[in-house]
């Protein structure tokens, strides 16, 4: 590079400013000049966040800093968005956690025999993307002998069940110390007082921090905006389950929280053929997940990790 | 700058000129962005750089994280890669503060400043490499304190970006404070920047080592989860960071004339062979427990040297970064890289390489591969994600630049040694 002057007993002190215009200051005007229009060229496909972005969307608070009338007004905005975008008409719920419930999922890993209904029924019922085979459950394939899924495929293609297979369906394990709240910078996500780790998809930053986290391969990220027809919409939505999520945020199982705080069953299970899945309050005595629990030797996954799943197997 | 006596500068102190700060700050700004053709070219190429990036950026941000060749299975790919080497950069940067203060080593004095510029350009380059890697960046307000909410003082994350700007702040402060001192030719008062100082060196080990425990906290990640990884990191900043500012320091010589004294640069090349050494030999410690046990800790580290299931994609990564940083090591340890030739510049230059690679692509997509549920999904970044990262790369020499500028210019204008070459 060559010397530029810049003796302070002659130069100039404050180029731009207080100056009288020199070739040198009006080049450099100049160029910031381009170099701003440039930038602005350049960074002009931001221009789709004030309109995919509204102001009341920009500026909602934290889902426990709502109140009530806000929550109203939040669901609508979302309702007529999702008509908007999707062309349903769609109702977005709220129910709260019922006070006492505990809920626990069990699966009986000598009836599952891997047909993958489940995870269709996921997919359906959670709006999840339809471009991908998306869904909050995978099923592996295990050799028999062994509980090391290193050995273990999500991606077989044959006919179901093979004589020397078992299959394990892994989903959120809801767990009692579930690494993912932990870790979340924001608050985003947490665990309700019955039990189920939620999400709120309008608060979420989307850093996967969580993703990171999460051992069970659980979460899941909205890498683009879903696309689902119209017709496929599931139009009964929960606020912090199953409505369509917003790109660049993470979504994760929530045991179908608007069908299961209402009483009704996980669709998951609803769609199950074998019958290998279990669902219940942990805390009613008479509930059939208690039964599992009680009368079967049930394990959890990586007991060592320390996560505490609210997610049993068993075998028969 | 604090060693040079009152009265020389006294002499040439630019005593009628505007004092104000803001006014200081805008003077450095007219004198850094003024140059020969050499400069406004390098400026021109870097514009455009960062200009690319910024565009691959936004369309990112319109068209989701989809762009990018991140999946489910390898949530972090090259963004935060480059993220935790700018870490080490930063924290190396402060390198050279520990032998001017703890061991009063006055030559070094000389340089500490370009030592801590080095360290704000690469928090720069930190928080914009973690800005593009979120999927909501219109949200970022969430992370802040009191406005959004955040997890404070559970997640680590929420640990990093405190202490990453907390760290930005002390060395603007610091850098700041003394060129202005340095430029009103007074004797910079030591209450004022000593302690800060201080604070810069701890902070600078907190901040790798906060960014270390966000991986290795993770139970579910068995190749992070080891206590090994914060040492790790911090001996390989202690050689990027010094190895990158005895380049800086030759770029100046060359450019502005500006020479450093000679026994600095030793001693950067001391700490470099000392912290080189730990983590080599940190390293093979890492590798005999991965490769002897086996099992799980094992996978990942099999997948990242030599490949599992017939999947190898970082394989040729890490088998670079060895053969860099095992040649730079070498290089260091031959009494040539004392001279100012160019094996010095070749060792710095292998182990900035091998580094980035290591801490890197060789850290992170490993972490994720085999995912938990024992899949293989590979990861290659995609060219989104390349032009976002040369975006930030580029716009982190631009202030590099304009710091060092405005640093030789206020030099300059109070008469230190630095001589203009023709
Ligand atoms: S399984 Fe994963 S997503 Fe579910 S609670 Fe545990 S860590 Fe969180
Ligand atoms: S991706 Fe969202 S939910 Fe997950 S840690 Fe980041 S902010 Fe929290």
């Amino acid at each position: 590079m060559t010397s530029h002057p810049n003796n302070p007993s002659n130069e100039p002190l404050l180029p731009i400013l207080d100056q009288p215009s020199s070739r040198r200051t009006a080049l450099k005007a100049a160029g910031a000049a381009l170099g701003l229009a440039a930038f602005g060229k350049a960074v002009s496909p931001l221009m789709v966040i004030p309109e995919n972005v509204s102001v009341d969307e920009f500026l909602q608070q934290h889902y426990k800093e709502l109140t009530d009338d806000d929550k109203a007004k939040v669901f609508a905005r979302l309702e007529a968005e999702t008509k908007e975008d999707y062309g349903a008409d769609v109702t977005i719920s709220d129910p709260e956690a019922i006070p006492g419930v505990k809920f626990g999922y069990a699966i009986n890993l000598s009836k599952c025999n891997g047909n993958g209904a489940c995870m269709e029924a996921c997919n359906k019922e959670n709006n999840h993307h339809r471009g991908v085979d998306q869904s909050y459950i995978r099923v592996l394939e295990m050799s028999k002998g062994s509980m090391d899924m290193e050995q273990g495929s999500t991606t077989y293609d044959h006919t179901v069940p093979q004589d020397d297979k078992f299959y394990m369906p892994v989903q959120c394990q809801q767990c009692d110390n579930p690494p993912c709240v932990t870790v979340c910078p924001v608050e985003a996500t947490w665990k309700e007082d019955d039990g189920i780790v939620v999400v709120d998809y309008n608060w979420c930053i989307g850093c996967r921090y969580c993703e990171a986290a999460c051992p069970y391969h659980a979460r899941r990220f909205n890498w683009e905006q879903p696309e689902i027809p119209a017709e496929e919409v599931n139009p009964d939505q929960g606020y912090l389950s199953n409505r369509v999520r917003p790109q660049g945020t993470m979504e994760k199982c929530h045991y179908c929280l608007h069908r299961t705080r209402e009483g009704r069953a996980p669709a998951c299970l609803e769609a199950c053929p074998t019958g290998a899945r279990v669902f219940g309050d942990m805390n009613d005595p008479d509930s059939d997940i208690n039964y599992v629990l009680k009368n079967k030797r049930v394990f959890v996954l990586k007991e060592e990790l320390g996560t505490q799943p609210s997610f049993f197997y068993f075998f028969d | 700058m604090s060693t040079t006596t009152p009265d020389a500068i006294a002499s040439d102190a630019p005593e009628d000129l505007v004092r104000s700060y803001p006014r200081f700050i805008w003077w450095g700004l007219g004198e850094a962005t003024n140059g020969g053709v050499g400069f406004y070219l390098w400026m021109f190429v870097l514009t455009a750089i960062a200009l690319v990036g910024a565009n691959a950026w936004a369309v990112q941000v319109a068209d989701g994280m989809i762009v990018t060749n991140m999946t489910d299975h390898v949530s972090w790919g090259l963004y935060i890669a480059n993220f935790t080497f700018f870490v080490g950069l930063a924290a190396g940067g402060v390198m050279m503060v520990i032998p001017a203060y703890l061991y009063d080593d006055e030559e070094m004095h000389k340089v500490v400043i370009f030592g801590e510029i080095v360290a704000i350009a690469a928090i720069i380059m930190c928080t914009l490499s973690v800005l593009v890697d979120l999927g909501r960046p219109d949200r970022f307000w969430h992370l802040l304190p009191y406005i959004g909410r955040v997890n404070f003082p559970v997640s680590m994350l929420t640990w990093d970006v405190l202490v990453l700007n907390g760290y930005l702040l002390i060395n603007l402060h610091i850098v700041g404070y003394l060129l202005y001192m340095q430029f009103l030719g007074r004797r910079p008062n030591p209450k004022w920047y000593v302690p800060f100082v201080f604070l810069s060196i701890a902070w600078a080990i907190s901040i790798h080592t906060v960014t270390a425990f966000l991986y290795c906290g993770l139970g579910g990640r068995p190749f992070w989860n080891t206590a090994l990884l914060a040492p790790r990191f911090l001996a390989s900043a202690f050689v990027s960071g010094p190895a990158f500012i005895i380049l800086v320091m030759r770029i100046l010589r060359v450019t502005t004339g500006y020479t450093a004294p000679v026994s600095a640069a030793n001693t950067l090349i001391q700490i470099i062979r000392v912290s080189m050494t730990i983590n080599l030999v940190m390293l093979a410690s890492e590798i005999f427990t991965m490769f002897y046990t086996g099992g799980a800790h094992g996978a990942s580290a099999h997948y990242l040297f030599f490949g599992l299931h017939g999947h190898h994609g970082l394989v040729p990564w890490m088998w670079t970064a060895i053969i860099c940083n095992l040649i730079g090591t070498v290089f260091f340890f031959l009494p040539a890289a004392l001279e100012r030739g160019s094996i010095r510049i070749a060792a710095c230059v292998l182990c900035i390489v091998g580094i980035w690679i290591e801490k890197g692509m060789g850290l992170i997509v490993p972490g994720f591969i085999p995912s938990t549920l024992h899949e293989i999904v590979e990861y290659t970044p995609s060219l989104t994600e390349w032009k976002v990262s040369a975006g930030i790369w580029a716009f982190g020499f631009m202030v590099l630049t304009v710091l060092l500028k405005m640093a030789t210019a206020v030099f300059h204008s109070s008469g230190e040694s630095a001589k203009p070459t023709a």
